[in-house]
């Protein structure tokens, strides 16, 4: 009766305030509506002030740990893009990325101690066979709103899970104010074409 | 709001904790800030039409407060993490010894891998020490039924009872199953018993007595307590395992006999030895300290361990799989980590727009030592700023200073606090220095919030829990009540204003209080100007900004750069930049 192998494990990656806490929520809300035990784990308090941040749900018929474990997977979703390579261990050999183009510069970089790397996108597409690479942001843009590029990604994520969309938008609708649930489910259906079409 | 029973939520540890104690006819939440413990008392808030909650100055207090309440009748839950009951630890030794009347429940997350914390103590040492029972929840529901059990072993004994949490529990989340409010009458109020409630030596003596008495019937509860259960299985192998660790156990061996223990002090011994006798061979699984593991031998009965469970960080079922086998890795080829290799940090810092950051960029104009403190500013330890030479616990950058600047260190010192640190223990050491003709220099960065944690309301804010206007404290007027005669409030953006007063404070022999006071942006939601950026023909690319260590300030192909995105218009750079290159962004407002 070993729960891992029917448990479901998803990544979301970033940093501090690019809205990785509402795009775990709405995830873990969207497997509860599907009907399945879930477990999720998030980083507060110091790690967010510009840090890298990773938030975790697990779901299944019986779900243990809160935490996904190395290699396990079925989705790494990150908000930039060098953060998913540094959470590429996370992530099952046969898992997908959702990764979005977008670049935030830490301070060890802008400070001049370290370098951003230039090649992210090879070293993304080399990594990750399974890469749905796109520009969230920009999407964002289109709808008048750059905030939603976290749920545009989740929208891309929703295509390698087996969640109904009906969980996804009712899920979405538990999660975010009134006024923005047409927003973002026009964002999350964006990101399900660029999937597709990726 | 409504609060009718759904059948099933999903909640963090932190909002299951607070459930229970609304579930369970608590009317009285008090607590300090502290990660990972915050958001138990932030959900309280949700039920204050129920429940009186306060954010108190600091845990001591908070401890207090709630004493009072339990012997008023009142059912009550104090919030803290687990370093704070090092600071509650005075009124828990000798609360154990009156009593409680109301149930209480001291709810303590503590840190393991230290994620948002300066040390990795272990809060069931404090059981033991204080003597009173301990429980640990390993998931969300535990944690909601826990607290009701905790309140009524605490009712059914007359004794504080503590929670004990840890990151991993309080900032997951899970499905809870609810239940309605339980009808309580009135409080019974405090019923004179001076015997009972004042351990004066007299009275104390048979209260310790009565201590060891009431620990023998609950080592006897805890046997048959539904928190201490076997789970036989396989009887090869038996592991006793609690809190988090049960579910990584579970995760990992399914088909192990386990005994999970949910009560972990006074220890359930004939469980222990009941499962012990069962089991060919005997693991104790559990994180930090091997307090079980001790307990286990010291009954005779042998057992693995410390010896191979690591004891420093957190557990996980990957840190468990070479001990115990299975996970869903097993058999798949190990990870590339190699994806990772050469990525640049990424560590917390100080936000683009901070205004600790002034204070820090004046302080590198001086050779002096600075003495820290617990809060946002601690980030000012890292490069380029690297102006936080030492951290040790809340108020401690005051009371450090004064102790470096009488031991006779060379150079000035320089404690710096928060406005939030201030009030929590702050004070003291401020009339330590003026009591004690001290002559270090105290600057409280006042962003008017408990930033680090979430933005918790303090003395100083003008603001409730229940967001009711309040008394809004003032740091100057502490200042001045201990005796500190030199006081200045400057605006911590205006850095010439800033450098100047640091000056004057450092080349004084004096001791000087500087209240550096301006809200952090991220709580106001109010940018303080318009983006910036850089007028390429005017920089000299001297990097004089960079030392300011905007994370909106970036130096890409061999230029200076402002991003724009993250830019919040603080204007720092344009008052550090002798050249004049820093200008407001085309098509932003003007301020």
């Amino acid at each position: 009766m070993s729960s891992s192998g029917a448990v479901t494990g998803i990544v979301l990656v970033g940093v501090g305030g690019q809205g990785i806490l509402l795009a775990a929520q709405i995830t873990a809300r969207a497997a509860l509506i599907a009907g399945n035990d879930v477990k999720t784990n998030e980083v507060h308090g110091m790690a967010q002030r510009g840090g890298s941040v990773v938030a975790q749900i697990r779901f299944g018929q019986k779900v243990y740990s809160p935490l996904v474990p190395l290699g396990s997977a079925q989705v790494l979703l990150s908000l930039e893009r060098i953060e998913a390579l540094r959470f590429a261990e996370l992530l099952s050999p046969d898992g997908l990325a959702v990764v979005s183009r977008q670049a935030i510069v830490p301070v060890t970089v802008s400070s001049g101690q370290a370098v951003y790397p230039a090649d992210a996108e090879e070293r993304l597409r080399s990594r990750f066979p399974r890469l749905v690479y796109v520009d969230a942001v920009a999407v964002g843009e289109k709808l008048c709103d750059t905030r939603v590029a976290n749920v545009v990604l989740l929208g891309a994520l929703s295509t390698a899970l087996s969640l109904p969309l009906e969980s996804w938008t009712e899920a979405i609708s538990q999660c975010v104010k009134a006024r923005f649930v047409e927003i973002n489910v026009t964002a999350f259906q964006e990101g399900r074409a660029l999937a597709a079409s990726a | 709001m409504s609060h009718a029973p759904q059948t099933r939520s999903l909640l963090s540890g932190n909002e299951a904790i607070a459930r229970g104690a609304w579930e369970a006819g608590v009317t009285m939440a008090t607590g300090y800030p502290g990660t990972p413990s915050t958001e138990i008392l932030e959900a309280v808030s949700h039920y204050a039409a129920d429940i009186y909650c306060e954010w108190s100055p600091n845990e001591k207090v908070a401890l207090e407060v709630a004493a009072g309440a339990s012997l008023a009748g009142a059912r009550s839950i104090v919030t803290m993490k687990h370093v704070g009951l090092n600071v509650a630890a005075d009124p828990l030794m000798t609360l154990a010894y009156i009593g409680t009347v109301g149930g209480l429940v001291v709810c303590v997350a503590d840190d393991p891998g230290m994620h948002s914390s300066q040390n990795e103590q272990d809060t069931r040492h404090y059981a033991r020490l204080g003597k009173v029972p301990i429980l640990e929840p390993s998931d969300s529901q535990e944690a909601l039924e826990f607290v009701k059990l905790g309140l009524e072993i605490s009712e059914k004994y007359s004794t504080p009872v503590i929670l004990r949490s840890t990151t991993r529990v309080s900032h997951s989340s899970g499905g809870v199953t609810l239940a309605d409010r339980a009808a309580r009458g009135e409080i019974a109020g405090f019923v004179k018993d001076p015997q009972r409630f004042v351990p004066i030596p007299l009275y104390g003596r048979p209260m310790r007595v009565k201590l060891e008495e009431r620990l023998t019937s609950l080592a006897v509860e805890a046997n048959r307590s539904v928190a201490n259960r076997i789970e036989w299985g396989d009887r090869s192998l038996g592991i006793i395992a609690e809190g988090i660790a049960y579910q990584y156990v579970r995760e990992l061996v399914p088909e192990a006999s386990v005994l999970k223990i949910g009560w972990v002090w006074p220890f359930p011994d004939d469980l222990i030895r009941e499962f012990a006798a069962g089991v060919q061979k005997l693991l104790v699984v559990e994180e930090l300290d091997p307090i079980l593991e001790e307990h286990v031998r010291s009954l005779g009965i042998s057992c693995e361990g410390r010896n191979k469970v690591p004891g420093i960080g957190e557990l996980s079922a990957d840190k468990l799989s070479p001990v115990l086998g299975g996970g869903s890795a097993d058999g798949k080829p190990a990870s590339d980590p190699g994806a990772a290799a050469g990525l640049p940090a990424r560590p917390p810092g100080l936000c683009p727009a901070c205004p600790h950051r002034g204070i820090f960029y004046a302080l590198g104009k001086f050779d002096v030592a600075v003495t820290g403190d617990i809060g946002c500013y601690s980030l000012g330890v890292f490069p380029p700023l690297k102006r936080i030479d030492t951290i040790l616990c809340m108020g401690a950058g005051i009371s450090m200073a004064h102790g470096m600047q009488k031991a006779g260190e060379k150079r000035k010192v320089v404690g710096i606090v928060g406005d939030s640190t201030f009030f929590h223990s702050g004070i003291t050491g401020l009339l330590d220095i003026a009591y004690n003709r001290g002559a270090s220099t105290i600057i409280v960065v006042d962003n008017r919030t408990t930033a680090m944690t979430g933005h918790q309301e303090h003395p100083g804010t003008g603001r409730t829990l229940h967001g009711e206007d309040t008394i809004s404290a003032t740091v100057e007027e502490f200042g001045r009540a201990c005796g500190i005669t030199n006081i200045a409030t400057v605006d911590p953006y205006d850095i010439t204003a800033t450098v100047a007063v640091v000056r004057t404070a450092v080349e004084s022999d004096q001791p000087w209080l500087i209240v550096a006071r301006s809200p952090c942006p991220l709580y106001t939601k109010k940018a303080p100007g318009s983006p910036r950026r850089v007028n390429k023909e005017l920089c000299r690319k001297c990097k004089l900004c960079l030392k300011l260590g905007c994370p909106a300030i970036e130096w890409v192909n061999d230029e200076i750069r402002v991003n724009e995105l993250l830019c919040g218009g603080c204007a720092m750079c344009e008052k550090t930049c002798k050249e004049g290159a820093f200008e407001t962004a085309v098509g932003a407002c003007n301020e």
